[in-house]
């Protein structure tokens, strides 16, 4: 290559390096997901415009999706790295109980009573995260399996010490200001809450050294350990930032509910997972947005709302969202398909029946 | 000067025998080729130099002292740096995080400490490296998984030159290239040579080696069996030493 050839290499680098914001936005599977969530505000309110329309109504939403959304934080670094946790409901009832026997044991008054009941939550999550990333990391369980245990397990162990009731003893300040107070006007504290976790987990996420690593392990962990990039440690500590998340949730919803909630979690990792995925996280890791997720979590707690408004059975929520879970993958896939062809480019192969018909797999490595 | 020798490395898998007390030299500014049939134990004698592998028995001097690779952090901090055939990359990240993967300059002060990167000296420093070799990436914001066969080889090998200041081993760097991509990777090399750094490269293509290489060593059965100067070798020297027809040691 001349000298020339290669100042024009040089400037196509500084011309093409930015293929500019608008693009980056609508590639992301997020802003479709958002459009979605549009059309459900738009289509309830010409429903019901008063009902769905309403402060009160767009209040309970937000409330009704916040434990989720910090649940999802964690939830969002776990899937980033090709991983899953599906010990999160558990953890949350786990932390709960925690958290309610220490308060309840210090007198259940006051708020350096509710904050050491903040800190037993964290750490107990924390705890969980912690054995779940090390079974992962070290004893090499698929972590699907290393979590469906600790999913029974930390709901075991929350039942054995409980004797399976639900722990009412929980401090008053806590349930007047975060289970319902608003911070001002009509905004609650609890969705206040679930948005820093929210806007730190996005900023760790999408900007510090630890997000990004999360991002490569989930691309590829082989490169990771090449490069010299502490897998084992990192791996490990995006359990423990998922089982906080779960610690967290777990005290919002000892203020939200006013007790343990023991029974009413079994299925919350999977709404969870749901919601993340939905929000455009890809299962195969690699792939993945905050907000996103935050908008991949609004959708399901949007459809009950609307169609209680509606005068729909709620019931059809659960249809609803199952057919966007399979939709999200579905596209999820189609997308990794054409960027394994090579870029999106190329032209388009169609399949018919499983037979390729038109460009071959060669285009791939044309330039 | 060797700037790494290899002495009587024994590599086994299982029943099998890798490396038979093979030895191998890597000079400075030099390109060495590594050629041998499938099975001659090319693939592993670079892994053990670049620490992914261990080896049984053997020594390993660097720049004259005996040094032990027990890692691949090892060999990095020596300056030694490795692109296998699967280039290691992170297909869902962009060229510039892949080259700093691992090596991610931080930000000043408090910032720097919370783990925030310096997100502008790391693609300055891309675009520095890259036109550097003449590498034709184009787009520094789209991930690597999009890319070509040859620009995902061109960032792989333009991280392994920008961090190495000693050597760099290449796994068969255009095994899966086109005409093109090929001469561009192959001039890459040269230019890395160029800088001082010993390159070393495995590749079957007798042509390419000659015409890239300054020397050959040919590998048959986990043994060294030749080491050529590629000015003075034939094509039919090459595949002599690499199938037994010609079983001497050339200096």
């Amino acid at each position: 290559m001349s000298a020339t050839q290669r100042e024009a290499a040089a400037q196509e680098i500084v011309a093409e390096s930015n293929p500019g914001l608008v693009k980056t936005i609508t590639r992301a599977q997020a802003t479709q997901i958002v459009l979605v969530l549009i059309g459900l505000f738009v289509l309830f309110s010409i429903i019901n415009p008063e009902a769905f329309l309403s402060v009160f109504n767009f209040r309970s939403i937000i409330v009704n999706a916040s434990i989720f959304i910090v649940l999802g934080v964690g939830v969002t670094f776990v899937i980033i790295t090709a991983g899953i946790d599906l010990s999160i409901g558990s953890v949350l009832v786990f932390s709960s109980v925690m958290s309610a026997l220490v308060m309840e044991s210090l007198g259940t008054e006051g708020w350096a009573i509710a904050a050491v009941g903040a800190v037993v939550a964290v750490l107990a999550g924390a705890l969980w995260g912690l054995i779940n990333g090390l079974l992962v990391t070290r004893a090499k369980v698929p972590a699907f399996i290393v979590t469906l245990g600790t999913m029974g397990m930390a709901l075991g162990i929350s039942q054995v010490i409980t004797g399976g009731i639900d722990l009412y003893n929980v401090p008053e300040v806590l349930v007047d200001t975060v289970g319902f107070g608003d911070v001002f006007w009509e905004i609650p504290t609890l969705s206040v809450i679930a948005l820093v976790v929210v806007v730190i987990g996005g900023i760790v996420l999408h900007k510090t050294k630890f997000g990004l690593y999360t991002y490569a392990l989930g691309s590829n962990l082989e490169a990771c350990r090449r490069v010299g990039i502490k897998v084992d440690y990192n791996l490990t500590w995006v359990y423990i930032v998922s089982g906080v998340c779960a610690g967290i949730g777990g005290y919002l919803s000892l203020a939200l509910y006013q007790q343990t909630t023991i029974a009413g979690n079994s299925l919350t990792n999977l709404a969870v997972i749901a919601g993340v995925v939905i929000g455009g996280t890809s299962l195969f890791g690699g792939v993945g947005t905050m907000f996103g997720t935050v908008i991949g979590l609004l959708i399901p707690v949007t459809l009950r709302q609307g169609f209680v408004i509606s005068g729909v059975q709620a019931f059809w929520q659960e249809v609803v969202v199952g057919i966007f879970l399979i939709g999200a993958v579905y596209v999820d896939g189609v997308r990794r398909a054409r960027a394994s062809r090579g870029s999106g480019t190329k032209p388009k192969q169609k399949a018919i029946g499983g037979l390729k018909i038109g460009s071959t797999e060669k285009e791939g490595n044309s330039e | 000067m060797a700037i790494l020798e290899a002495r009587g490395i024994v590599r086994t898998y299982g029943q099998v025998v890798a490396l038979d007390e093979c030895d191998f030299d890597v000079e400075a500014g030099e390109v060495t080729a590594l050629i041998g049939d499938n099975g001659a134990g090319k693939s592993t004698l670079i892994k053990i130099l670049s620490g992914t592998e261990q080896m049984e028995a053997g020594e390993i001097r660097f720049m004259g002292e005996a040094v032990s690779m027990s890692s691949p952090a090892v060999a990095r901090d020596l300056g030694i740096e490795t692109v296998f055939q699967d280039l290691a990359l992170c297909p869902h990240l962009d060229p510039v995080r892949n080259l700093y993967l691992g090596r991610e300059v931080r930000k000043r002060g408090l910032m720097g400490l919370l783990g925030f990167m310096d997100n502008k000296v790391m693609k300055t420093g891309s675009q520095d490296a890259f036109s550097d070799l003449g590498a034709t990436v184009k787009a520094l914001s789209v991930p690597v998984g999009d890319m070509s066969g040859g620009q995902k080889q061109s960032v792989a090998v333009a991280r392994a030159a920008s961090w190495a200041n000693k050597i760099i081993f290449l796994d068969e760097p255009t095994a899966a290239l086109g005409v093109v991509q090929t001469h561009n990777v192959l001039e890459l090399i040269k230019r890395v040579r160029d800088k001082g750094i010993g390159v070393v490269f495995i590749s079957h293509s007798m042509p390419e080696v000659l015409s890239v290489a300054d020397r050959v060593q040919v590998l048959r059965r986990g043994r060294r069996v030749a080491t050529l100067k590629a000015a003075d070798s034939t094509l039919e020297q090459l595949v002599g030493a690499m199938t037994g027809a010609l079983d001497e040691e050339v200096r």
